[in-house]
């Protein structure tokens, strides 16, 4: 056991380059959107990709609550040194869940989302637009429904998000284990609640975008997808807070278990991947094939693009054990995984709202830099309220001598 | 020059034994190996033992397995005996993939266990060669190799300066041949 000499009360400065950066991504993001808006013709491309980002924020957010509450229920010791950045994105999520909830709203209200299931006339025998498929669905899939099933599960994931975060808050007031008991229990509560919704949540957020076609697996496999993006978001923070000079108490042993949960979850995102492929490819019935159909005719580049990325990247790179110990290999591959899941969720969202209109410019690249400036300003706000370390949390010694 | 083998200290507690260890390495003792019934943390960089291959091991094993598997599929669905199944073609890459991976795990675990039989001697219905039976219990056992280091009576010290419940000279290496 090393005897440490760290400064607890050590509180990040969000100033200088980092705010200026994140101001000029939102402006740029702005700008792009406004760009979008402003030609007719784009304004359904443009919803697709705000709906894009707006998804994977609120997903990298709400699974920076979901490893808290993993780290809880597990009593996890390694990572009780490093919570306070999932605990900054943790505190993020509500603003995150406002953003989603407006442009899911204005993208039904204008007809530009969700038009497989929300257009008029589809549920009215008498209407030359009848479906009988959506019309069956519609019990489950109509506007109220749908609306209200975003807020209440949006709204449980942030006031669990909340109040993990604000126990952690009382604890360094007071000490003892009170807060952390009262953590470890509704962190319980967290995950049997979120373990439950999430599929419904991305059968609803994305899944929907195309009413006719469904597949199980498509809940675990966004899941998949939200849990690798969110623990590379944290590794991303935490190696370039300790290049700028905080955090010096996480070693490369921390590194080294981010890099594993990256490299197993990568695995499994792929397993669950390829089991949702699979089957629908094995069976090849055409009222599921038609959702790989669209990929492969129009969408071919990203659909193995989603794969190289996501796959092949993170399972090659971060093999090594060494290479899981080096800050340098750790951020490249945790940018490629990032990357990665934008790409995994183009070709995801694209297809049922654009179809083969699709594009990659100025409204991709601009909404995507608009929202990591989001991303970056209110999570290093967040971050920048507390002490970077839980000094009173009961496992900090562990994580403090953590050595693998 | 004496018929004694290996000279075991027995020691009580973990730290004591690491302080042991440190007593011997000062004074230039090769130790042979250190026996404990759990896992403690950083003695392999004290011992300077080398890092383990089992991954690239594992690794070998694996890639046989993937090239094994493909090779089976291969041969008997494409080559010797083309199926119609579901119209697709014989050479469908997708359907090989669970059985490739499977076969891969096989052959890795496989691999595994063996090297792991290999490597401690321990085979079903063999009796395993234990130097001293409490450090699979409650002690831990550093040995040293009594005929590389002369100073007998200097090593017994120093194991017992440490904090060595007990100093064994063990004529046989093994003591469970029987």
């Amino acid at each position: 056991m090393g005897t440490h000499n760290y400064n607890f009360n050590e509180q990040f400065e969000f100033t200088g380059k980092a705010k200026n950066l994140s101001i000029a991504a939102i402006l740029i993001g702005i700008g792009s959107i406004a760009y979008g808006f402003s030609d007719h013709g784009l304004h359904e491309r443009t919803f697709a990709n705000l709906l894009l980002m707006a998804y994977y924020f609120a997903c990298v957010c709400m699974s920076g609550a979901f490893f808290l509450a993993v780290q809880f229920v597990a009593q996890a010791g390694w990572s009780a040194s490093i919570l306070r950045v999932p605990q900054a994105m943790a505190k993020t999520l509500p603003i995150a869940v406002v953003i989603l909830i407006v442009v899911i709203s204005l993208g039904l209200y204008t007809h530009n989302l969700y038009h497989h299931w929300n257009a008029p006339g589809l549920t009215d025998p008498s209407s030359g637009n009848y479906d009988k498929l959506i019309d069956g669905k519609s019990a489950f899939l109509n506007v109220p429904f749908f609306l209200g099933r975003q807020v209440v599960f949006l709204s449980i994931y942030s006031f669990f998000a909340i109040l993990l975060s604000k126990l952690s808050t009382n604890e360094d007031l007071e000490g003892g284990l009170n807060s952390y008991t009262k953590s470890f229990k509704y962190s319980c509560i967290f995950l049997v609640i979120y373990g439950f919704t999430t599929p419904i949540f991305a059968f609803d957020t994305v899944m929907s975008l195309e009413a006719h076609w469904f597949s199980t697996m498509f809940g675990w496999y966004n899941f998949a997808a939200m849990w690798v993006s969110s623990l590379a978001t944290i590794a991303v923070i935490i190696i370039l807070l300790r290049k700028a000079g905080y955090m010096q108490w996480v070693n490369n042993s921390h590194l080294h278990n981010l890099g594993q949960f990256i490299f197993g979850f990568s695995i499994f995102w792929t397993y669950v991947w390829f089991a949702q492929f699979m089957l629908i490819y094995y069976a090849n019935m055409p009222e599921e094939t038609v959702y790989f159909y669209k990929r492969f005719e129009f969408y071919k580049f990203w659909f193995f693009l989603n794969l190289v990325m996501n796959f092949l990247a993170p399972v090659l790179l971060l093999m090594d054990r060494d290479n899981k110990r080096q800050e340098n290999i750790m951020l490249g591959v945790c940018i490629i995984v990032l990357c990665g899941h934008w790409v995994d969720y183009y070709q995801m969202i694209m297809p049922g709202t654009v179809e083969s209109h699709n594009g990659f410019g100025i409204i991709e690249i601009g909404t995507a830099i608009g929202f990591v400036g989001l991303f970056t300003f209110t999570v290093l706000s967040a971050l920048s309220k507390k002490p970077l370390i839980a000094k009173n949390h009961p496992f900090l010694q562990e994580s403090l001598n953590h050595h693998l | 020059m004496s018929n004694i083998k290996y000279i075991l200290g027995s020691f009580g507690d973990p730290d004591e034994m690491m302080h042991g260890i440190e007593k011997l390495q000062e004074n230039n003792i090769k130790i042979h190996d250190v026996y404990t019934p759990m896992p403690i943390h950083g003695i392999e960089a004290k011992l300077g033992v080398k890092r383990s291959r089992l991954d690239i091991l594992a690794f070998f094993c694996g890639i046989t397995g993937t090239v094994s598997a493909f090779a089976l599929i291969y041969l008997t669905s494409v080559v010797d005996w083309r199926h119609n199944i579901g119209g697709k073609p014989a050479f469908a890459l997708p359907d090989f993939i669970p059985i490739m991976f499977e076969v891969t795990i096989l052959f890795c675990a496989f691999g595994l266990v063996g090297s792991y039989y290999a490597s401690t001697h321990l085979f079903p219905g063999r009796a395993p060669r234990v130097m001293d039976l409490r450090a699979t219990d409650d002690r831990f056992i550093i040995a040293v190799d009594a005929q590389e280091n002369g100073d007998h009576s200097k090593i017994d010290g120093l194991l017992k300066e440490a904090g060595a419940i007990e100093v064994k000279h063990n004529e046989r290496k093994y003591i469970s041949y029987e």
